[in-house]
């Protein structure tokens, strides 16, 4: 397969699979890693965009998934976080076999529905399930490259403590930054001492970490995650009084597409 | 998190680049109304089914097949029986 096919009509070029290459890796929690990808020719994307990945076999056969782009807009790379699904058929690859050098097949930035720059302003409230953090670390880094101290609630729902993804740079932010705040919360083990939350996310969690709706326009959440904790969450806030149109959600999908 | 079959749906955010080969606009945040039931809300809030070459996105509260898009070779298949109406731009 050639690596400029063009797929459609009028958004060719915007839509042209290309070939990019793994630049580095890295080991975020156990299933998880980060792999940095450079793009030839690429035009930027938005915070809350994801690509579409495709691998071919020998055969020819294909498989397609979509990943979230988890770095800010300003980075001259991206960054994806790829979950390793031991049913998958494309995440063992890229979360295992894939080396620095390999070439991708990939097309983007696609998404205009779950995405944000810091012009549509907050306060922001970001709730994640799991490796659904990604898109919500490209809003996170996207604030911190810009400088712009919209206030932001990070709500992290993660199994134990050593999968949490993106933990270390979310406590660095936070720790310098009064107007980003990350709230964890550990649904099957907690550490000894843990003193977050210990279950899944619920309107009592929510009503404590979001507060009560804002005066004006209101908070604009961004949640992300495994189906379940994505449609609870929404429902919950919309009970809770925020807007239909300032809860955007995006379910990941642990089989991808 | 346990994950379940029931978890392991996208939605129509991930049908963003198949959309993006039909519609020369951006298609994930049109208004849609079901057919089936009423319910209006943004295409990337439908539930995705299928696998790259063809797609379903379905109502979330009745399960309609709101739009339907195939792809053989360099031709596409779009059915929107289930789609009463699109709401196209006005700000999105």
């Amino acid at each position: 397969m050639g690596a400029t096919e063009t797929v459609g009509g009028g958004q060719a070029g915007r839509l042209a699979w290309r070939l990019a290459e793994v630049i580095e890796i890295r080991d975020e929690t156990p299933r998880v890693r980060t792999l940095r990808i450079g793009v030839p020719g690429w035009r930027g994307h938005k915070a809350g965009q994801h690509v579409d990945v495709r691998l071919t076999a020998e055969d020819g056969y294909q498989a397609q998934r979509s990943y979230s782009i988890a770095s800010a807009p300003e980075s001259p790379w991206i960054e994806l976080a790829i979950e390793r699904l031991d049913d998958g058929e494309v995440s063992p690859y890229l979360a295992g076999e894939v080396r620095p050098g390999d070439t991708l097949e990939l097309r983007g930035p696609i998404g205009g529905y779950f995405t944000w720059t810091v012009d549509d302003g907050g306060p922001l409230l970001l709730v994640a399930g799991g490796s659904g953090v990604a898109p919500l670390m490209a809003m996170v880094r996207h604030r911190e490259a810009a400088k712009r101290a919209i206030p932001t609630t990070v709500l992290f729902s993660s199994r134990s403590a050593g999968e949490i993804i993106f933990r270390d740079e979310l406590d660095r932010l936070a720790a310098v930054d009064p107007s980003l705040r990350t709230v964890h919360t550990l649904t099957r083990n907690q550490p000894e001492g843990w003193t977050g939350f210990r279950r899944r996310i619920d309107a009592a969690m929510l009503a404590e970490v979001a507060g009560p709706p804002h005066p004006g326009e209101g908070l604009l959440a961004f949640v992300c995650g495994p189906t379940r904790l994505v449609e609870n969450v929404a429902t919950d806030l919309l009970a809770l009084g925020h807007r239909a149109d300032r809860v955007k959600t995006e379910r990941f999908g642990p089989t991808g597409t | 998190m346990e994950t379940t079959d029931a978890d392991r749906h996208l939605d129509g955010n991930a049908a963003g680049g198949m959309l993006a080969e039909v519609f020369r606009f951006e298609a994930t945040t049109v208004i849609v109304t079901c057919a089936g039931c009423g319910a209006a809300g943004p295409m990337a809030e439908l539930l995705l089914y299928g696998h790259g070459m063809g797609q379903i996105l379905r109502c979330a509260g009745c399960d309609t097949a709101v739009v339907r898009v195939a792809r053989v070779r360099d031709r596409h298949w779009l059915d929107l029986r289930g789609a009463r109406s699109l709401q196209i731009g006005g700000g999105q």
